[in-house]
């Protein structure tokens, strides 16, 4: 099959990108866009590392086919500060120590962010539910959840 | 240049006194230097970077475990011509990947000795067509016996590797162990294994290479150790060193998984760069990163011990086998290390370590955290509590009784001079699990219960830098300079991958220039830029690099005062302006210092007697489980971890370390199966391969006890890989106490308990699913 020429609206922005419709959104994102922010990290859908958000909703973006996205919202962690203004969520990991190798960070945010829309106030339980899609190999999870009880609690004077 | 030596001189310690209480810098929270970044994504990682005219390599691998290669065919269907194929033909210097020994190949020439081994490399610049031409590639093999087990390579029916299959053997052999077992009055025997970890850091294994006759060779690539890749490449390449730049890029955790396999992975895209013309980029996938590179090393442990009925310990006679795979890369340093930790953290007035590292038919077992002391500890850990229900001790107590404290020696005949105090560790941690209770009424509820509960302990020590008289082989080199613009530089080879060096190295630097924070940064982890502090393993960042920081930046400093730019006192503008004014005049501002062993420190590697390590860390760590008796499952409920590592320099990016590090070790315990198909890794996935998700981790409630250390920069000590130590036994300790059954072999999985419990049989290895 041939390339295309698809219409995504990114970060707030309308950008034209030739693919295949196949291919991964995670690649277009990446090679495509620029957008290297996003990470691959197994390829299946375990790991999360490239989550993003599709019309408000978490999802990895190594499974999804760009043709699928045609005319949706998409957000990825390029578009989470508003320009030199970290998001409370990206603030809290910075302080808290939520971000070591930085690998699964991107996806741990996008997570969070999903995760605080959904429950601006979230349980320990749903934090841990929330995030169970997201791995992470170096931090134990502690210094995450840390910080997203901080973002909750700084996103509530936002 | 001028050169500093080490500040503080052997023989004449810093005082305590001096450190505590007055750093404004080191001991505080800092931001993680490249944290901002990190969290807006705008970190680059390896496959992050790409080169105009970068073209993509990929790597044809062995399919059998052992042979010799008969024919290579390139099959049809595949425009060869588009390709650019590399053998080991094409290698202008040694074909090795050069570490302890040479008997790695970069590509198999004629024979193979595992699953995966590379032979042959294509590149192409339109990568989504290389993984056909891959498998295109058909390759015939006359097919050789292979050795798949420890067992089977110590029986030495086929031999794989050199006369006997060995790669290396130790013997420690302290007191009279013979002479013990008259005295005792219990002797008390196990067996005890471990099985292969993958390190499962999230970013996968890759390196870009770029070559001009002129320029030479670049290599970024997503590393530990970047003077490791340049000897190794200088090797392979038969280069000039200067020709041969070695530049580690952010990179996405490794835990001892990019010790030596960059440094493969460099000399592949090497090649095809050299071949080509064009920069070359290979990038793992996450299967081929599993199912190829390197994991913690297997292990089986025998230990037969004399105890008084009192709970004294006589003797230890203990056996320490690892599986290194097929070439003996770091197995020897792997071995080492876990036979000084076998007699873990107990005085033995008698004591002797046999081990021995063997060669089996699947890839090299490698570095992974905390280097074989896992392994031994875990076997140590084990038998203790297994000891102390023999005499019909508490398990507390029997350690208790045993520890080691200052004055008493260690299996190697180094006599503790640090003030370590493992009870005040223990009692503590004991305190805040609430231990006692909670093991009087979990032994008496679970004789009914359908989830039964259990608490168990481990204490143990790691020892911080590299063993023996690696640190003087090493005689690493630190930095630092000015910029023009007079911004300060901290110039190391040491790396960051998570574990926070970019942030201690300047918390360090900032702290002895006596200037903030943020006006200290990390020159690139570029070998034409920095020199060699060696390599980022083994707990020593902090210790030992750290310390020559900051011998480097009191020269620097000093020479800044000596030039009268510089007063008695100053704000950080005021130094940045006079490390700028040097720069202009002099031309340079630079100050390097170099590792100077501490005097009371002396090994002998005849008779491996001496000072293993310079300083250890110490812990007692505890785990509290439940055994669901529907399922077998068992989860974590708590655990406590209370440790001593010295001064800590960042409490943020030290308890990160040890959450992580205890995160790992439940994986390694309970959930992380490598299973093997004739040497190959067959469930290379994150899918079928199980790490911890947030939802399998319990609280993690980590203390430290701080105690500075002399010799470490502001008294730090090791801490990286101790948390890999102690959850492990502490687990098992908990579950054989939930289950009132002995377990003595991880990982341990839900079936495994299954098998044991409702059938009355120890698992076979082959008859557990994926």
């Amino acid at each position: 099959m041939s390339r295309q020429c698809f219409s995504l609206h990114v970060n707030g922005e309308c950008r034209m990108v030739e693919a295949y419709p196949m291919e991964r959104l995670l690649d277009v994102l990446r090679d495509g866009l620029g957008l290297t922010g996003t990470k691959e990290g197994c390829g299946e859908g375990e790991c999360g590392a490239c989550s993003v958000l599709i019309d408000g909703e978490l999802v990895n973006s190594c499974l999804v086919p760009v043709a699928q996205v045609n005319g949706t919202e998409i957000v990825t962690i390029e578009g989470v500060a508003a320009g030199q203004h970290l998001h409370p969520a990206q603030q809290a990991f910075l302080t808290c120590g939520g971000a070591q190798c930085g690998m699964c960070t991107p996806g741990m945010i996008m997570a969070t962010v999903y995760l605080l829309k959904k429950y601006p106030q979230p349980t320990s339980d749903q934090i841990r539910e929330g995030l169970n899609g997201n791995l992470c190999r170096c931090t134990g999870y502690m210094r995450i959840f840390e910080a997203v009880e901080k973002a909750a609690v700084q996103g509530q004077g936002e | 240049m001028e050169a500093f030596r080490s500040f503080s001189r052997p023989g004449e310690p810093p005082s305590i006194g001096e450190y505590l209480g007055k750093e404004r810098i080191v001991g505080t929270p800092a931001l993680r230097k490249e944290g901002v970044a990190k969290v807006r994504g705008s970190a680059r990682y390896i496959d992050d970077i790409s080169f105009p005219g970068m073209i993509f390599g990929a790597t044809v691998r062995s399919s059998i475990a052992r042979g010799r290669i008969q024919k290579i065919e390139f099959g049809e269907g595949v425009i060869w011509d588009e390709f650019i194929v590399v053998s080991a033909k094409d290698i202008p210097g040694e074909n090795a990947i050069a570490l302890i020994n040479k008997d790695w190949p970069c590509l198999a020439a004629d024979r193979v000795n595992h699953p995966e081994e590379p032979i042959l490399l294509l590149a192409h610049p339109d990568r989504h067509l290389l993984p056909k031409a891959v498998a295109a590639v058909r390759i015939e093999y006359e097919v050789l016996p292979s050795v798949h087990s420890m067992e089977e390579s110590e029986r030495g029916d086929v031999i794989v590797w050199g006369a006997d299959n060995v790669f290396k053997k130790f013997l420690i052999d302290n007191g009279n162990v013979d002479a013990a077992w008259d005295q005792a009055d219990f002797i008390v025997e196990g067996e005890y294994t471990t099985g292969a970890q993958e390190h499962l850091y999230i970013d996968n294994n890759g390196a870009i290479a770029a070559y001009t006759p002129d320029e030479g060779l670049t290599i970024w690539g997503s590393m530990q150790c970047p003077f490791y890749a340049h000897k190794s490449l200088v090797c392979l390449t038969g280069l000039p060193e200067d020709k041969v730049r070695i530049i580690q890029v952010e990179t996405g955790g490794a835990f001892g998984g990019k010790e030596d396999y960059p440094s493969m992975i460099g000399a592949h895209a090497a090649l095809l760069a050299m071949k080509s013309g064009r920069p070359v980029k290979i990038m793992y996938d996450r299967m081929e990163d599993m199912v190829a590179t390197t994991k913690r090393h297997p292990s089986r442990t025998r230990i037969r011990t004399a105890v008084t009925k009192e709970g004294k310990l006589l003797a230890a006679d203990i056996d320490f086998t690892t599986d290194g795979g097929a070439y003996s890369t770091l197995s020897a340093t792997v071995l080492s290390r876990g036979t000084i930790h076998a007699g873990g953290a107990y005085y033995w007035p008698n004591i002797r370590v046999r081990s021995k590292a063997l060669a089996t038919n699947c890839p090299p077992h490698g570095a992974f955290r905390g280097f074989g002391a896992p392994q031994s500890l875990f076997a140590m850990e084990r038998h203790m509590d297994r000891v102390a229900s023999a005499i019909g001790m508490s398990p507390e107590e029997l350690r208790r009784r045993n520890f080691l404290r200052p004055g008493l020696a260690t299996a190697t005949g180094q006599k503790i001079s640090e003030d370590v105090n493992l009870e005040h560790l223990l009692a503590r941690a004991l305190t805040i699990s609430g231990y006692s209770a909670k093991r009087e009424r979990f032994s008496r509820e679970n004789i009914r219960a359908k989830k039964k509960k259990g608490i168990g302990i481990a204490a143990f020590l790691h020892g911080s830098g590299f063993t023996g008289s690696g640190e003087r082989y090493l005689n690493s080199v630190a930095g630092m300079d000015a910029t023009a613009e007079g911004k300060l530089r901290v110039l190391v080879s040491s790396t960051e991958f998570g574990q926070g060096t970019n942030t201690i190295l300047c918390q360090i630097a900032a702290e002895s220039l006596g200037i903030d924070y943020d006006a200290v940064e990390m020159a690139p982890p570029d070998t034409g830029i920095v020199p060699n502090s060696g390599p980022t393993v083994a707990s020593r960042t902090s210790m030992i690099v750290g310390k020559l920081v900051h011998s480097a930046a009191i020269g620097l400093r000093q020479t800044l005062q000596a030039s009268g730019l510089l007063g008695e006192s100053w704000t950080t503008p005021e130094f940045c302006e006079a490390a700028k004014t040097h720069v202009a005049k002099y031309g340079a501002l630079r100050s390097d210092s170099r590792y100077e062993p501490p005097v009371d420190v002396h090994w002998d590697d005849q008779t491996y007697r001496g000072e293993a390590y310079a300083a250890y860390a110490w812990a007692v760590y505890v785990a509290e489980v439940t055994v669901d008796m529907l399922t077998y499952g068992v989860t974590v409920d708590d655990f406590v971890a209370v440790q001593e590592v010295g001064r800590v320099l960042n409490p943020t990016l030290a308890t990160g370390q040890i959450e992580g590090g205890v995160a790992q070790g439940i994986g390694y315990a309970l959930y992380e199966k490598v299973q093997w198909e004739r040497g190959r890794m067959a469930n290379g996935q994150m899918t079928n391969y199980i790490i911890p998700t947030s939802q399998d981790i319990p609280p993690i409630r980590v203390f430290f006890e701080e105690m500075p250390f002399g010799h470490g920069a502001y008294g730090a000590k090791g801490i990286g890989e101790l948390p890999m130590d102690g959850p492990a036994p502490a687990i098992l300790n908990a579950v054989s106490h939930a289950t009132d059954t002995d377990f003595n072999a991880i990982p341990l999985l839900a079936e495994d308990i299954c098998l044991r419990l409702a059938l009355r049989q120890t698992v076979p290895v082959e008859a557990v699913a994926v």
